[in-house]
């Protein structure tokens, strides 16, 4: 067995709004799952079903090849997109409360407890109540609360907002180093970025349903465009010569090489900035020799497109 | 430990450890004895001191017939005229002047109080009835009539009501027995409101909180509301036990203190002093004669019957809130209930405990808790509190199934002000 969670043909229906129509995602075991989508696209939907907070009306969900069974609540870590934690309550004896809920004994919640205090240095803070916290102090201890038992399946809702770059960066290396441990993470996020970094398989959800998914690396590779972005410094760094230097290459270029002015930094002021898009009978060392008669490359780079790129053209086309 | 328990165990902690929690059990029963003393103070205060009533007696049938009471004394200015004592009165601001017509024998319509105040209606009923005997007495002397004979022919009954098992009651003690009900009804439905808004409260601060979502991602939101529930419950019945505790103990001392110290009382007091003492007495005997463990026991039955019924009302309401503030237009269906039971309770059944209209509403669930409570102190048959209590068990089950519904979807709508309508549809979600 190689996918730890596997949804299939979920549909959730709320009167008249469909939440979720026929979706199916497969997470693979020991990898990083980012789930996808716009504010309103269902994301939160699934989330709760697969924590069984809410019932789907049709479809199974299976975790590690068993269908998803009330038992399964200790073999899942949640953090939600809204934090929250008993503000009157001492740290400590919450965090073992909630701990004791997911079915751990007395003695190991206060054990793990203890541990993940020192390594995260919150041990003075065990005594205190969450009121008398900071908000990124707070969410540490959220974050406490969804990894201590030890869940095969950690599920983060926007895992990083709220935090400061110090926590959040923090955190990061804590969910990595918790995958190489062994678990698999699945985040919800509507930021392109953070996946980028973190992310080996995605999924894109829109208007209830799933547009795309797959790997991360996979996705990127069907929606390459064979572009490269080129920079070619002038000889004398003049805007006159710039000029001409593109007409001479916009002209030489037949029809089917695809050429867009290009934005990125150089060292020169003067350096022609382009994006070509390479037709399928040639290849990019073909335009590179025909580039290096017009003058000193200084930049040649394969466009690839970012998730932000994928999701905005992958919904466009839906 | 199971969740439920650990839930149980939170709750519990939580309600009992509350400052408020703890002023109100051990000082709510000071502040009651506190407010029954104020009470008799400040009615001892509203009474004015001695008040002088001129009698103007034209018929000359009362000279000397007003006797002075404790609070008023009768001042015969007859041979004054009316408008003289008028002016005296006036002058001497005396309380009031009473006017007797010289032909009130045959018209008794004449007489007449004059005065800056209306007397209070015990002082006037008093004096009609002086008027009204004298007269009377008048009219059987004039028709000759011996007053002897019918003095000695007066007969006083007063009948003591017993029941079949031989326990004897007073006209007093039923008065009691209403106090004795009323009371633990009006206390339970304290109880009902108080401890059902603590957990109406603690699920909005759950959902405010939004640590709603982590709790139901291990726990079902039956069990978290059900915990809530039992674990309130719990704190209540240790606040219940704590006041019968405290309660049963100044009776104990009242009853050990009256017991022990009769003798000396008697000879050092004198007559009406004992007599008094002796309803004192009498009145502690008939509380001590209640079914006090049996209306005990069933206070805890129907708390938490009714408790459960209603506080999973209260749950579904706090689950179907933002804040505190939404929840006015849903009290109204909890609190009416409430009202008409204790209306019923100190109306209906004070004037007839086994009444069609008592008994009805001892079965209706919303109600029973409270008016069969009141109705213990009476006597009420097995098959009735059986059946009534069975009504509410059935009846709790299923609103508690029904708010849990609510309860389920509720906790995890946010920003909206859901109507009934809307709160309907997530029944069937």
């Amino acid at each position: 067995m190689t996918d730890l969670l596997v949804a299939e043909h979920i549909k959730k229906q709320y009167g008249t709004y469909t939440a979720l129509n026929d979706l199916s995602i497969t997470v693979p075991k020991g990898s990083v799952f980012g789930l996808l989508g716009p504010n309103g696209a269902g994301k939160t939907t699934l989330i709760r079903i697969i924590n069984q907070i809410t019932m789907p009306d049709s479809g199974k969900v299976f975790l590690d090849g068993e269908p998803l069974d009330p038992k399964h609540v200790m073999n899942i870590g949640y953090m939600p997109e809204e934090r929250g934690l008993y503000k009157s309550m001492k740290v400590g004896e919450q965090v073992i409360y909630l701990a004791r809920l997911k079915g751990l004994s007395l003695d190991e919640a206060k054990k793990r407890s203890r541990y993940w205090f020192e390594r995260l240095g919150m041990m003075d803070w065990w005594n205190r109540k969450i009121q008398e916290l900071s908000k990124g102090q707070a969410q540490k201890v959220q974050f406490i609360v969804t990894v201590l038992h030890r869940p095969k399946l950690l599920i983060f809702d926007e895992p990083f907002s709220g935090f400061d770059p110090i926590n959040a960066s923090l955190i990061k290396d804590e969910i990595l180093q918790l995958r190489n441990d062994g678990a698999t993470i699945l985040f919800s996020t509507h930021r392109m970025e953070s996946v980028e970094q973190m992310c080996d398989h995605i999924a894109l959800m829109h208007k209830s349903n799933k547009v795309l998914d797959g790997k991360l690396i996979d996705i990127k590779r069907a929606f390459r465009t064979n572009t490269y972005e080129i920079g070619i410094e002038t000889p004398d760094d003049t805007f006159e010569s710039k000029t001409r230097l593109h007409a001479d290459v916009m002209n030489e270029l037949s029809d089917s090489w695809e050429v867009t002015p290009a934005h990125f930094k150089t060292i020169n002021e003067n350096d022609l900035k382009i994006k070509v898009k390479i037709p399928e009978n040639q290849t990019s060392n073909n335009l590179l020799s025909y580039l290096s008669s017009k003058g000193l490359i200084n930049h040649f780079v394969e466009v690839i497109p970012t998730v932000d790129d994928i999701f905005i053209q992958t919904i466009n086309a839906n | 430990m199971g969740a439920l328990g650990l839930i149980i165990k939170r709750e519990y902690k939580a309600r009992v450890s509350n400052r408020s929690f703890i002023i109100m059990t051990f000082l709510s029963p000071l502040i009651v004895v506190g407010m029954i003393m104020l009470i008799t103070y400040l009615t001892s205060l509203n009474q004015a001191g001695r008040q002088t009533i001129v009698v103007v007696d034209e018929s000359g049938l009362f000279y000397k017939e007003f006797e002075s009471t404790a609070d008023i004394d009768f001042l015969d200015l007859s041979p004054a005229g009316i408008e003289l004592a008028k002016s005296e009165v006036e002058d001497k601001n005396y309380f009031g002047l009473l006017y007797i017509p010289q032909n009130i024998k045959n018209n008794t319509s004449g007489v007449r109080f004059y005065g800056n105040e209306a007397p209070a209606i015990s002082v006037l009923e008093g004096i009609e009835e002086q008027i009204q005997t004298k007269l009377t007495n008048e009219k059987l002397l004039d028709r000759g009539v011996d007053l002897d004979l019918i003095d000695e022919s007066q007969t006083t009954v007063s009948i003591s009501i017993e029941d079949f098992k031989g326990e004897r009651t007073s006209k007093i003690s039923s008065w009691i027995k209403a106090g004795a009900g009323g009371g633990a009804g009006y206390l339970l439905m304290m109880f009902i409101i108080i401890y059902g808004n603590m957990v109406m409260r603690s699920v909005i601060e759950e959902k405010t909180n939004r640590i709603i979502e982590v709790i139901i991602s291990s726990v079902k939101p039956f069990k978290l509301m059900m915990g809530k529930i039992i674990g309130t419950t719990l704190a209540g019945i240790t606040q219940f036990v704590i006041w019968l505790l405290i309660g049963g103990g100044l009776l104990l001392f009242l009853a050990l203190y009256l017991d022990l110290n009769p003798l000396e009382n008697h000879s050092a007091v004198g007559n009406m002093a004992v007599t008094k003492m002796d309803k004192i007495e009498l009145v502690v005997l008939d509380i001590l004669n209640l079914p006090l463990l049996k209306l005990a026991f069933f206070f805890l039955i129907y708390f938490i019957g009714g408790y459960f019924l209603y506080s999973s009302i209260y749950a579904a309401i706090g689950a179907a809130v933002d804040s505190e503030t939404d929840t006015q237009q849903f009290m109204l269906p909890v609190i009416m209930p409430l009202m008409l039971a204790i209306y019923v309770g100190f109306f209906a059944v004070i004037e007839n405990p086994d009444g069609s209209i008592a008994t009805a509403f001892s079965m209706i669930p919303l109600t029973s808790p409270i008016v069969m409570l009141m109705r213990i102190p009476f006597g009420v048959p097995w098959w009735q509190l059986a059946l009534s209590v069975g009504i509410l068990v059935a009846s709790f089950i299923f609103t508690v199934w029904f708010g849990s519904k609510i309860y389920r979807v509720g906790i995890l709508m946010y920003g909206k002000k859901p109507t009934y309508k809307e709160i309907l549809k997530w029944i069937k979600y």
